[in-house]
């Protein structure tokens, strides 16, 4: 019999979710045991909206090396947080429960998305490069922005909105979970009941019309579903930019099939297995000198320069 | 109107702003009968204009010298890696040396930018000449990939603060006698005015320029070192300025050509107008707070970038 990737990434999974509950206790399970299980449910909700994003957008934009991060969704999510603080006055900001100010930060995203990325989607079977490009350059666009508009609210205020809003692998927002898995699992059913439509969608503008499928509607609908899914990871834990790559290109090394069936759950075993253990890793061998997310971007940045490069020689 | 005199005017006229413009205000009949005035304008003021003029002007001709030695409108020094190795240079020194003179920590600075962008320019050389989109792409990814790794390094030597003041141009710590290498790039920069012919002809291609008798390896070495050793001297005197090197050469090569010759003095002066502009609008925006020049530009710079990439087809790609 021919092993199966999705048991034994699986087994994997449990594996290190059972290390990640029970390395180095020292007495107080009582204590441990809830703490950690808020972490391990932050750390799966954000590894399963991570990678579903970025297999749903390169569905959409019927490219590789693409993913939401590196087209700006997560810098656009900061300008639309910082915006929302100007616009409210950072007192009021910080008066609205954060759950509040999750809703509104993800409905903007939702629509920047539609706006933004809908007439850009359709650019890129002609023209992928320019896409990419304008994608990083939005990315840049909206950082300064950002810091831009960052130092026009008071200073002192700002480090309000900051501390309240801003979140780590390390210290993950568990007020927000319940929202945010709430959220994500309705944005992952809605994702799973479609999964044969996208493998339709990824056949390309002009085969998916001949199939009967309604190119553009689905088009916006999974850019609100990839909008929706960004935000959730983006609030628990902020910007990760290279993950989503770097799980998705494992999980189509790891299986030949390109059906979203199987795609899907191999994505997200995969990048649970990579947060968790890596969290892991970092927490216990290497004292939290550095932040995972660093440690991710580094090695998926050098992964996204092979596989540009290699796109091309070919 | 000619372009150059143009310039020229609007130069004066933001330096003169830049100079009386800030937190505490001067006019210039001051400067005739306050002695507290003048120190404020001889302290800080000045040299504070005169760095700004330098770094936006040394910049912009770096940029178009690049653009120029890779054949590629989309490219520039501070997104492309050369910026980010000569942080890399300063960081690692600040590590292991703390108490390293600033000569010392500027050539490693140096050194290392060179290493980062030759090694930009080794990969770029490979790539296939039809896409020119490409080039700028992977510039932007490697710059991407080494800022992460400095980020890497700044967290594990605790210095993530530092990483801030390099990786966001600003002017307001340039007073008297801390600004005074950057005058080490406006010497660098004037000199490759006068090899402006030979950049000029490399953009050409390789065969070409040594079909006419160029040097090649030569004169891209002499580039290379000069985009180092001035990025490395702004990103250690006031941080790096995106975007600034990719944005003036585009425009002045809109309307003069790519005639280096004739276009670097042009592109020079629009750097210095540009920078001078953030600069001064910076400490406007929020009177008594300032914006950072480099965030300024970066939001300039990103826009006129996405105009550069959408506007309709022209000679100049």
């Amino acid at each position: 019999m021919r092993s199966n990737p999705l048991f034994l990434l699986g087994l994997g999974l449990a594996a290190c979710m059972v290390l990640y509950m029970t390395v180095g206790v020292s007495g107080g399970w009582s204590f441990v045991l809830p703490f950690r299980a808020g972490k391990l449910a932050g750390l799966l909700l954000v590894a399963v909206a991570i990678s579903t994003a970025t297999v749903l957008f390169q569905t959409v934009s019927g490219n590789r090396i693409l993913t939401p991060s590196i087209m700006g969704f997560d810098a656009l999510y900061g300008l639309i947080l910082t915006a929302l603080v100007f616009f409210l006055g950072a007192q009021t900001a910080v008066r609205l429960p954060p759950v509040a100010l999750f809703a509104l930060n993800t409905t903007g995203l939702m629509a920047g998305a539609v706006l933004l990325f809908g007439t850009l989607i359709a650019q890129t079977r002609t023209d992928l490069l320019r896409m990419i490009l304008t994608g990083i350059i939005f990315a840049t666009l909206f950082r300064a922005l950002t810091l831009f508009w960052q130092r026009m609210i008071d200073p002192n205020e700002f480090q309000i909105i900051q501390v309240a809003s801003y979140a780590r692998f390390n210290r993950i927002e568990t007020d927000l979970l319940p929202l945010a898995a709430l959220l994500s699992f309705a944005a992952l059913a809605v994702v799973w009941r479609k999964r044969r439509q996208w493998d339709v969608l990824a056949l390309g503008h002009d085969a998916a019309t001949n199939l009967g499928l309604r190119v553009r509607q689905q088009t916006i609908l999974a850019l609100l579903l990839v909008a929706a899914l960004v935000s959730v990871s983006t609030a628990l834990v902020g910007p990760v930019a290279f993950l989503g790559l770097l799980v998705v290109s494992l999980a189509r090394l790891c299986d030949g099939s390109e059906t979203h069936a199987r795609l899907l759950p191999i994505a997200a075993l995969i990048s649970a297995i990579t947060l968790i253990g890596g969290q892991l890793v970092m927490e216990h061998a290497l004292s939290l000198s550095t932040p995972l997310s660093v440690v991710v971007d580094l090695l998926g940045g050098l992964l996204f320069f092979f596989l540009l490069l290699k796109g091309r020689s070919r | 109107m000619k372009p150059g005199i143009f310039l020229a005017i609007a130069m004066v006229a933001l330096s003169l702003l830049s100079l009386f413009v800030g937190v505490i205000p001067i006019v210039p009949s001051d400067l005739l009968h306050d002695a507290a005035a003048w120190e404020l304008m001889r302290d800080s003021r000045l040299p504070r204009t005169l760095a700004v003029v330098i770094a936006g002007g040394a910049l912009a001709v770096c940029g178009a010298l690049l653009q120029s030695m890779v054949r590629n409108h989309f490219v520039e020094p501070m997104t492309t890696g050369t910026g980010q190795g000569a942080a890399l240079g300063i960081l690692v020194t600040t590590w292991f040396l703390p108490d390293a003179s600033l000569l010392l920590k500027l050539s490693v600075a140096a050194a290392t930018a060179l290493i980062a962008s030759a090694g930009v320019l080794l990969i770029v050389q490979r790539l296939p000449p039809r896409q020119p989109l490409l080039i700028p792409l992977v510039g932007l990814i490697y710059g991407g990939v080494l800022g992460a790794g400095v980020t890497f390094i700044a967290y594990q030597a605790d210095l993530l603060q530092y990483i801030d003041v390099w990786m966001n141009g600003e002017f307001s710590g340039v007073l008297r006698g801390r600004y005074e290498l950057l005058w080490g790039a406006a010497l660098v920069a004037a000199l490759t005015y006068v090899t402006a012919d030979q950049f000029a002809i490399l953009g050409l291609g390789r065969s070409a320029s040594i079909n006419l008798g160029l040097n090649y390896r030569q004169v891209m070495a002499m580039g290379l070192l000069a985009i180092s050793v001035v990025t490395a001297l702004v990103v250690v005197t006031a941080g790096a300025i995106p975007f600034l090197g990719l944005v003036v050469p585009n425009i002045v090569a809109r309307y003069a050509g790519d005639n280096l010759r004739r276009t670097l003095p042009m592109i020079a002066g629009g750097g210095a107008a540009l920078v001078l502009a953030s600069d001064s609008s910076g400490r406007l925006l929020r009177h008594s707070f300032e914006v950072p020049a480099g965030t300024v530009m970066g939001i300039l710079g990103a826009a006129v970038f996405l105009w550069l990439l959408y506007r309709p087809k022209s000679y100049a790609l």
